[in-house]
């Protein structure tokens, strides 16, 4: 048990390391100079070297690759190139952001999945579940964009009923904040929803087939009563899984939708910072969307070592 | 299965639920359509697509920056009024000395700054100092010029130059012109203090500028107390928020082929105007098979300007002809020496004995750029041309490739900046490879005389660029702006580097 908990924390620490290489190294063959772009199409050619030095460009990769490393650790995240403001603010007011889009859209996505997901895989026999398993491989197909511009062209172009697109903090004006709110998280809830629906179902299914539901339908229990007592909370723990892993596709999503939206999160945030080559800031969002991932997935491992008593007695 | 029917009733209430929840994904209604307000507290929500980076225009380049702050928040001695004249701002008055070299201003004496400090001539001679000694944007060499600036009282100003330039007091205009207070330049890059109608209060990255009306103001006050730019990344987003209400105009259509549906929906208004950006097809005139004059001139004959105008950028917009915008004293309408001619191209062409070579059109990712890069690519194609279209993205490679490094034959991109013939073509290192000493004499002939010769040798000097085809001049992009029917003193023409708000209202 201990072993593996070392071996599991030394990947998690290695894939860190490796993954702040990588998008470093990144960021260091994008062609484009961010002191050229900041200046524009009219500097001349020792002002433009002048703020490489300010930057600290000119000095060698490896002495670069480390103050930011370094940077990081402390938890600072240094300065934009373009702005001049300090990066870890600026993030931290976009990451609020983000995390409202992202969690509402997941709360939608588990709202749905989780009834739907359940009669499809009691119904997996008849039509109704046929046709809702069809309607949810659908909703897998559609990107995310995709969804958001008929969400838009449906509901705020044709119809009125909600803002097309833009942003307002909860504290400003939380009914514009709702509504504004709506259609981006639905946009990345239909293919969370979907996904999650196909695995709600099959979890369910497994479940059903169980030998512990019979006895406990044996034991006098309405079949309701068994699923929901027994049945679903074992139902809950490949489905938790999944929502973990999940979060990388939504934050990946959530870039897209952010842009679509106009709204200003992580994502707005990353796609600005990469046409200025506003590097630093674009390491930063990048390694910071990194972490998350990781860090949910090593979560999920260590919860599966809690879990899982097989892993734990060392047996294979 | 039936021991399975409650089961299911369960299940099928809980899927109910979720479509029902669906359904309230959509509910709600609103429109935030502004009841039509009085003077005291309109407020106007403008679009526009590109947001400032910072709020410092003397350490970042980039025209978004005075497009919000010119005129609005800070202000200039002089500005340009719509017809592209220099009048007076700040400065009540002007005048020149016989030999051109000494400018006396006589300022307003009642501005006063959003710091509460008053305007005083001794904030003008900081403020054009300080151009030299901290800005570090090219555009600051306008200053160059100066020799030396002194302050007779509190309301008069005068500026010596080295030597005579018509040019120096145009520059006054734009943001190196910009008043600033000399106890308000600490935190340029967030709180901008200046002299305007409009006071800075808010910036949302990403998101959106806030701009408050300073009822302090010298002048006359506008009507809006409060207009909000909000930035979007795509055309498509800014039309959906003009069709649902969020914002009340566009301030610049990236998109004309949208404009279908405005026109034709009484809600709305279109203007259109011209603006300072001549998208030019420029050659390298410096390497390549472009340093071929016939060939550059075989380039213009097989272009058809006006099918390439219609078919990329809706028909809208000016053929020039030359590095001289529509609104310039100095505009002469030049598309008439080199009117479409297959013949005349294909027979350069032979002549230039470059007829094998393959020519490298590397565009920037902008919108007409894209879309004339396609029409300029199949129209030199029918003269019998080889062309390599690349798209290059927009700041940072095309920057790096074409403008650094002048690996390329032909671009097409539009030059924003007003009166910017010299900037363009008067360095042999410039991208454009130009730079001829005869040009460069007749810039600074045009620049130290009076303003009739400035006219005289301005015009010669666009027709020798014209006739040696340093470059193709596709157009000079539109002024197109969409709003609200009630949204009256539009802007028509967008020729300084501000968006001046000064004159909206509604009726």
């Amino acid at each position: 048990m201990l072993l593996r908990l070392l071996r599991r924390t030394a990947v998690f620490l290695a894939s860190l390391g490796v993954s702040s290489i990588a998008v470093f190294a990144f960021m260091a063959v994008l062609p484009g100079d961010p002191a050229r772009v900041a200046l524009g199409v009219n500097a001349s050619t020792s002002a433009v070297q002048q703020l490489r030095e300010e930057f600290g460009l000119d000095r060698p990769l490896v002495t670069q690759y480390g103050s930011w490393v370094h940077g990081l650790v402390t938890f600072d995240l240094g300065n934009s190139y373009v702005s001049s403001a300090a990066i870890g603010p600026q993030i931290a007011d976009r990451m609020q952001v983000t995390l409202w889009l992202v969690v509402t859209a997941m709360v939608i996505a588990v709202l749905i999945a989780v009834p739907v997901g359940t009669l499809m895989a009691i119904r997996h026999r008849r039509l109704s579940g046929v046709l809702l398993s069809g309607l949810s491989q659908v909703g897998v197909a559609v990107p995310a964009f995709l969804a958001g511009i008929l969400l838009i062209t449906l509901f705020a172009v044709r119809l009125r009923w909600l803002p097309a697109n833009g942003w307002t903090p909860p504290v400003d004006d939380p009914g514009m904040f709702l509504k504004q709110l709506v259609l981006p998280a639905c946009s990345l809830a239909v293919v969370q929803g979907a996904v999650l629906t196909r695995y709600v179902r099959s979890a369910v299914l497994d479940v059903l087939r169980e030998d512990y539901l019979r006895t406990a339908r044996a034991k006098g229990l309405r079949p309701g009563q068994a699923l929901i007592r027994h049945g679903l909370r074992n139902a809950a723990i490949p489905v938790v899984t999944m929502l973990a892993l999940q979060l990388a596709t939504l934050l990946i999503g959530a870039v897209v939708v952010e842009r679509v939206f106009v709204i200003p999160g992580l994502g707005s945030l990353l796609l600005d910072s990469v046409a200025n080559r506003d590097l630093i800031v674009v390491q930063d969002v990048v390694m910071i969307l990194v972490v998350a991932v990781l860090t949910v997935n090593f979560l999920v491992d260590l919860l599966y070592l809690v879990i899982d008593p097989r892993l734990r007695t060392g047996a294979s | 299965m039936s021991q399975l029917r409650h089961l299911r009733k369960t299940a099928v209430a809980m899927a109910t639920l979720a479509v029902m929840f669906l359904a309230a994904c959509s509910a709600g209604s609103s429109s935030d359509g502004d009841s039509s307000e009085g003077k005291a507290n309109a407020s106007l929500n403008i679009g526009l697509t590109a947001e400032p980076a910072s709020l410092d225009f003397t350490k970042n380049d980039g025209a978004a920056i005075p497009q919000a702050l010119l005129y609005n928040v800070y202000e200039t001695l002089v500005k340009v009024d719509q017809d592209g004249k220099i009048v007076p701002a700040l400065a009540k008055s002007w005048d020149v000395s016989s030999d051109r070299k000494t400018y006396t201003f006589e300022l307003v004496d009642d501005a006063k700054f959003s710091n509460g400090k008053p305007f005083t001539a001794k904030d003008a001679k900081f403020s054009i100092d300080r151009v030299k000694k901290d800005w570090t944007i090219s555009l600051k060499a306008g200053m160059d010029q100066v020799d030396q600036v002194s302050v007779s009282d509190p309301t008069t100003l005068v500026v010596k130059l080295k030597q005579p330039s018509n040019d120096w007091l145009y520059r006054m205009t734009t943001r190196i012109g910009a008043m600033f207070s000399r106890t308000g330049v600490d935190e340029l890059a967030t709180k901008p203090v200046g002299t305007g109608p409009y006071g800075f209060s808010k910036w949302v990255r990403g998101d959106s500028i806030k701009l408050t009306r300073n009822d302090d103001y010298w002048g006359d006050e506008p009507h809006f107390k409060t207009v909000t730019l909000k930035y979007f990344k795509d055309s498509t987003a800014e039309n959906n928020a003009l069709l649902s209400d969020r914002i009340d105009m566009i301030g610049a259509v990236q998109s004309p082929d949208s404009l279908g549906q405005f026109e034709n929906n009484p809600k709305y208004q279109v203007i259109e105007g011209t603006t300072n950006g001549e998208v030019m097809l420029s050659f390298n005139n410096a390497s390549g098979p472009l340093q071929n004059k016939k060939l550059r001139q075989a380039v213009k004959y097989g272009i058809n300007h006006k099918a390439m105008l219609k078919t990329c950028w809706a028909g809208r917009g000016k053929l020039i002809g030359s590095m001289v915008p529509p609104t310039d004293p100095w505009y002469e309408d030049l598309t008439g020496r080199y009117p479409h001619d297959a013949a005349k191209a294909k027979q350069l062409i032979q002549q230039s004995g470059q007829a094998d070579k393959t020519l490298r059109l590397r565009i920037p990712n902008l919108p007409y750029a894209t879309a004339c890069g396609q029409v300029v690519k199949s129209q030199l194609e029918q003269v019998g041309l080889k062309v390599k279209l690349e798209q290059l993205e927009f700041p940072a490679a095309w920057l790096n490739t074409v403008f650094n490094n002048a690996d390329y034959d032909m671009s097409i991109v539009s030059h924003v900046e007003p009166r910017d013939m010299p900037a363009v073509f008067g360095d042999p290192k410039y991208y454009t490879g130009y730079g001829k000493p005869a040009f460069n004499s007749l810039l600074q002939k045009a620049d130290q005389g009076t303003p009739a010769e400035q006219k005289k040798y301005m015009q010669q000097a666009a027709t020798m660029l014209a006739d040696d085809a340093a470059a193709d001049w596709l157009f000079t992009l539109p002024n197109l702006m969409v709003a609200d029917k009630d949204i009256t003193g539009l802007p028509k023409n967008a020729i300084s580097e501000s968006l001046d708000l000064t004159q909206l209202g509604q009726s």
